[in-house]
């Protein structure tokens, strides 16, 4: 596990009752004539939507709980788990995987102590393997968000992760 | 059963061609509809019309052919239009067809040799109809293994065609909204919201998402390997729990039940059922049940014969008759059991035993009711009907928690609310289900109906917004009623009541300003010393604002048990004959004089709280108790007990040996309502026939039978072929059920008033006039409940039902999937008492009154007001009735169920 990680806690307790609150009192959109909107800045707010504010969002808006996840389990934005806040997608398509890929992967897996599909327990970072990014001649590739780094190394990746983090905090 | 289907159209008819055919149907008609009006069958799979299931279009089987549209359209969501011309069977059409049932094949297990559901499959009808052996489009599939949650409901996804029904008829006609569909894609399914156990959710285990599910995918657990669709032999008759009348279809297999569905389309409530009515079974083939007549021998109940039994009962009976006369022995009748028993019941007490001691637990529940109601307007009953709740523009709803204690009414008031048509007005002190949809909530303390019953009237005359033509036209009393309400102003109301005087008149205003407004109320109005007070006072609201005698109005009351109507209507009171013949009437007296060869005494008898106290005083000697349990049912047990110990006989007929029973002399073995024949009246005055459809255990016999045995040892000749010449009886004194038979209920249900044998029943009472000629005006006024909470016991509570679980719980208690899902009782305590009494969540509690005390686990909830506790009284482990207080209504009699003071401590730590 990194060192700067945040303890466990963080993940497992979800956000307080004051923070859903708050979150629902100052939505844009009404749940009831545009629950997409009103998920979208939930999930924008605390990175995923906690059930607790799904709950109380069904409770304010009388519409029941079922349907409001029956429509976030339906569109592939919508997360129910806590999710890291920046998505990293490694790549692993032919080009990448020839160049090194797997030793990038272990790289970013070793750097966050998490593994595909997980999160940091400080909801940093959510890693994602994907099949080809479109950007071959960068090869190995990884994009955090919507930026690029390419023609990477183990040591490499270390310091992007790195940088990324200390300039967000 | 024959239905009358409502439109609610304009009116307006359309004519249409259907393969040839001409068919008019009132516009608006999808195009299947039409078709099926005329007998013309459409493969459909989504659709379920029977229980008002909004038509979806999702799953194309219901594909036809309309001239001038391009391609062929969805019938089930197509409308019709003047001079359409349809083809609904082609070529090109069975095609699609196939294709449509291919698609859904090709993701599905082939497993109709081990499902359930094989033989009432809608997908493997149609399959079948269009010959569709395998698909073409099977791919690799990956079935999941079915999931159950809770002790009753299974789905099996891969089973799944996702159509649709059980999303709509939980979303939008049980209005709970437990499900919905999960995902997309190969991972669609429906479900609860993911990772959440049933139990957390808001599913209430109705279980009527089972009953549409087309194909295997839910199912009761309790089913599975228990026979298959043609071994089982299925029996439609009535739910033995509450009032609502939920008709049944039992399937049975070697003498066991194997699954209870509604009956689709059927009965007061379309085929919908509550948790209890389909899951609380088990009890009918629990191995407790009583199987053998038991007589108390060197204080043991020891096994003995029908003869045995009979012989001593007669003789006892006898003697203390010959010792002490006729008005020492007493009987009860049952609310459970059927019209035809009831009637013997209190023929046999009246007729043989010769006392009008005869009463039931009816006195309990809505005494005031038949007490007020009659006076009022001249008929004790409902005064409109179930189906008829949908009309109502403005409902209120007071003392009634109709989710829980009238589930499938309850859906029925969320339908109504839902749809736009009806505001919603709740008087609870309880924060309920139904204050979560209403308009407005009037949290009242408990006990204060009058003060508030008379502000609405207050307002609504203050306001000028009483409906003048009717109360000139059609009432009398009027002028000491508006004098007695004179004083209870909205702001007197407030200081008693709590409900902030603005709520009051804007509740007032909604209520008197919709064209038709229902007000429909329960136990939380009948239960106190006020009881009868409480049911004048919503009279005169309803007379006031002219809501009766018209669709979508009226005084409803909801009767608790299935049949205690019917026992009322019987005349298992002690004040009157069948049909609400008042024994004091010379007339009718020599008339039932006549018809049972008897002379009958003249002077009402005692009810049953007086019935207790009478033995506990040495002056009642004998009882005898057909199918209740006043050990738990009544208020203050440890004197009911003491009360029962006293007399010097005590026989009771009953399916398992009750607290009641443990303190017989002789006790009889009886048959469960699915074992045997008759008819119940439900709530809305409806008589449906009960059908048997086992064979009761052991020598366990119909209540029926046993009167007439037992009345024969006593030398009164009572036979009956069975319950038709029975009811053929009845319908000879009773002008009430004048036309009810055997003949017609096999076929329809009759809603009395029904004097004669054309005659179609009655579903809104008091149309042109009052059955009393003109409804009265009873001025009354706001009087406090018996005791109310002083230092020493600072809480007020009160006492009712919940969900999973009936009455005493003799029947739900040993019905494993209710006893599972709750299984035992909490008391109800607001957040602010439990801090301040140091009483946490789940841990036990002392609960004290004057007359006893309990322990049991605390539920901390905001459900219940500071100041108020709740209590349902169901659990013998910690019987509520031993805390109530046996204080009286002086003119019904019913006691105070809902009021009394206790303590609370946190229990001695164990
Ligand atoms: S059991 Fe009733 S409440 Fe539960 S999911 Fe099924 S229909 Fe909905
Ligand atoms: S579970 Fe049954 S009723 Fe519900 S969508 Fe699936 S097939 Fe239709
Ligand atoms: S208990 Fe009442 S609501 Fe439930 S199924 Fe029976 S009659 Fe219907
Ligand atoms: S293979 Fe990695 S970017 Fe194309
Ligand atoms: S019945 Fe019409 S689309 Fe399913």
């Amino acid at each position: 596990m990194a060192e700067n990680a945040t303890p466990d806690r963080l993940v497992s307790q979800g956000p307080s009752e004051d923070d859903v609150v708050a979150a629902l009192d100052s939505l844009d959109a009404r749940p009831e004539t545009n629950l997409i909107g009103a998920l979208q800045e939930v999930q924008d707010r605390f990175g995923y939507l906690p059930s607790p504010a799904l709950e109380a969002m069904s409770e304010r808006s009388g519409i029941p709980l079922s349907r409001i996840y029956g429509v976030v389990t339906f569109y592939a934005q919508f997360y129910t788990e806590p999710r890291g806040r920046h998505t990293i997608l490694c790549c692993r398509g032919t080009a990448c995987h020839v160049k090194g890929a797997g030793r990038v992967l272990e790289a970013v897996e070793r750097e966050l102590g998490i593994e595909e599909g997980e999160s940091t327990p400080d909801l940093m970072f959510y890693l994602e393997t994907v099949a080809c990014l479109g950007t071959c001649f960068l090869a190995p590739v990884i994009m955090i968000d919507n930026e690029y780094f390419g023609m990477l190394t183990p040591q490499k990746v270390a310091a992007i992760l790195q940088n990324f983090r200390a300039e967000r905090q | 059963m024959k239905e009358a289907t409502k439109t609610r159209s304009t009116g307006e008819q359309v004519s249409v061609t259907i393969d040839g055919r001409e068919v008019t149907v009132p516009a608006g008609t999808s195009v299947l509809d039409a078709a099926l009006s005329a007998g013309i069958d459409i493969p459909h799979l989504c659709y379920l019309p029977e229980l008002g299931l909004p038509a979806t279009g999702s799953c194309r089987l219901c594909l036809v052919e309309v001239e001038g549209e391009k391609g062929p359209v969805a019938s089930c969501v197509h409308p019709i239009a003047p001079g359409m011309v349809v083809r609904t069977d082609s070529d090109e059409l069975r095609e699609y067809r196939r294709t449509v049932i291919d698609l859904l094949l090709s993701d599905h297990p082939h497993d109709c040799l081990t499902c359930e559901q094989a033989g009432a499959c809608d997908l493997q009808k149609y399959a079948y109809l269009l010959n569709v052996k395998d698909s073409e489009y099977r791919g690799e599939s990956v079935w999941p293994d079915p999931v159950q949650d809770g002790p009753a409901i299974t789905y099996d996804k891969s089973k799944c065609i996702l159509c649709g029904r059980c999303v709509e008829v939980c979303q939008n006609v049980q209005v709970t909204g437990a499900i919905d569909f999960m995902s997309r894609g190969f991972e669609a399914r429906v479900g609860l919201p993911p990772a959440m156990p049933r139990e957390e959710s808001v599913c209430v285990e109705c279980g009527n998402c089972i009953d549409v599910c087309p194909t295997g995918a839910l199912a009761y657990v309790g089913a599975q390997g228990a026979g298959r669709q043609w071994e089982l032999d299925r029996v439609t008759t009535v739910c033995p729990y509450c009032g609502c009348g939920c008709l049944l279809e039992i399937s049975t297999r070697d003498g066991s039940i194997v699954d209870i569905k509604g009956a689709p389309g059927a009965g007061p409530t379309r085929g919908l059922l509550c948790v209890k009515g389909r899951f609380g079974f088990d009890f009918i083939g629990h191995e407790e049940r009583l199987t053998q007549p038991l007589i108390r021998r060197d204080g043991e109940l020891a096994p003995a014969t029908w003869d045995e039994a009979l012989d001593f009962i007669a003789s006892r009976l006898s003697a203390i008759k010959e010792k002490h006369g006729a008005d020492a022995i007493g009987g009860l009748a049952s609310a459970k059991c059927t019209n035809e028993e009831n009637y013997l019941m209190q023929k046999f007490v009246r007729a043989v035993i010769g006392t009008n001691n005869i009463d039931h637990c009816a006195r309990l529940c809505h005494a005031s009711t038949v007490a007020g109601l009659a006076r009022a307007f001249g008929s004790g009953a409902m005064t409109n009907s179930v189906d008829d709740l949908a009309e109502a523009d403005v409902m209120f709803v007071i003392g009634s928690n109709t989710t829980e204690c009238h589930p499938v009414i309850g859906a029925a008031i969320k339908r109504a609310v839902m749809s736009g048509r009806t505001r919603l007005i709740v008087a609870d002190p309880r924060a309920i289900e139904l204050t979560e949809v209403a308009e407005l909530h009037l949290r009242h303390k408990p006990g204060t109906d009058v003060a508030l019953i008379n502000a609405l009237a207050h307002v609504i005359l203050e306001e000028g917004l009483a409906d003048e033509e009717f109360i000139r036209e059609r009432t009398e009393g009027f002028e000491e009623f508006r004098k007695a309400v004179a004083a209870n102003t909205a702001a007197f109301a407030e200081k008693i009541t709590g409900v902030p005087a603005e709520a009051i008149a804007e509740a007032a205003r909604l209520h008197a300003s919709a064209p038709a407004a229902s007000i429909i109320y329960s136990m939380g109005i009948t239960q106190h010393t006020t009881g009868t007070d409480n049911v004048f006072a919503l009279a005169n609201l309803a007379m006031l604002t002219g809501n009766i005698g018209k669709p979508g109005a009226g005084v409803n009351p909801l009767r608790g048990h299935n049949n205690v109507q019917g026992a009322c209507d019987m005349g298992a009171l002690p004040d009157v004959y069948p049909g609400y013949q008042k024994v004091v009437v010379e007339a009718a007296r020599s008339k039932f004089e006549q018809a049972w060869g008897v002379s009958l005494p003249a002077s009402p008898g005692l009810t049953v709280v007086e019935m207790m106290h009478a033995a506990a005083e040495g002056e009642l000697k004998a009882l005898y108790i057909m199918g209740e349990n006043p050990m738990l049912s009544d208020p203050d047990v440890n004197q009911v007990e003491e009360a029962l110990k006293k007399l010097e006989f005590l026989a009771v007929q009953d399916i398992f040996l009750t607290e009641t029973a443990q303190l017989a002399d002789v006790v009889l073995p009886a048959a469960a309502f699915a074992e045997k024949d008759g008819a119940f009246t439900n709530t809305e005055r409806r008589v449906q026939r009960v059908r048997q459809a086992l064979d009761p255990p052991g020598e366990a016999r119909s209540d029926w039978s046993i009167i007439c045995d037992l009345a024969a040892r006593m030398g009164y000749e009572m036979s009956y072929a069975g319950p038709a010449v029975i009811q053929d009886e009845i319908a000879g004194v009773t002008p009430i059920y004048g036309g009810i038979t055997y003949a017609r209920l096999d076929v329809e249900s009759l809603q009395w008033p029904c004097p004669d044998r054309d005659h179609p029943g009655t579903s809104i009472l008091h149309r042109e006039k009052f059955t009393r000629g003109l409804g009265k005006f009873h001025p009354v006024e706001f009087i406090p409940a018996k005791e109310l909470p002083d230092e020493e016991y600072p809480l007020l509570l009160s006492t009712g039902r919940i969900l999973e679980h009936f009455h005493t719980g003799t029947m739900s208690r040993h019905s494993e999937v209710l006893d599972k899902l709750v299984s035992v009782g909490a008391i109800e305590i607001s957040p602010a008492d439990a801090e301040r009494l140091g009483i946490e969540d789940g841990k036990h509690v002392t609960v004290t009154s004057r007359r006893g005390h309990i322990e049991i686990a605390a539920r901390v909830t905001d459900r219940v007001a500071p100041g108020v506790v709740f209590l349902a009284f169901h659990f013998k482990e910690a019987p509520a009735n031993r805390l109530t207080i046996a204080a009286l209504d002086p003119v019904a009699k019913i006691p105070e169920f809902k009021v009394c003071a206790v303590k609370i401590a946190p229990a001695a730590a164990q």
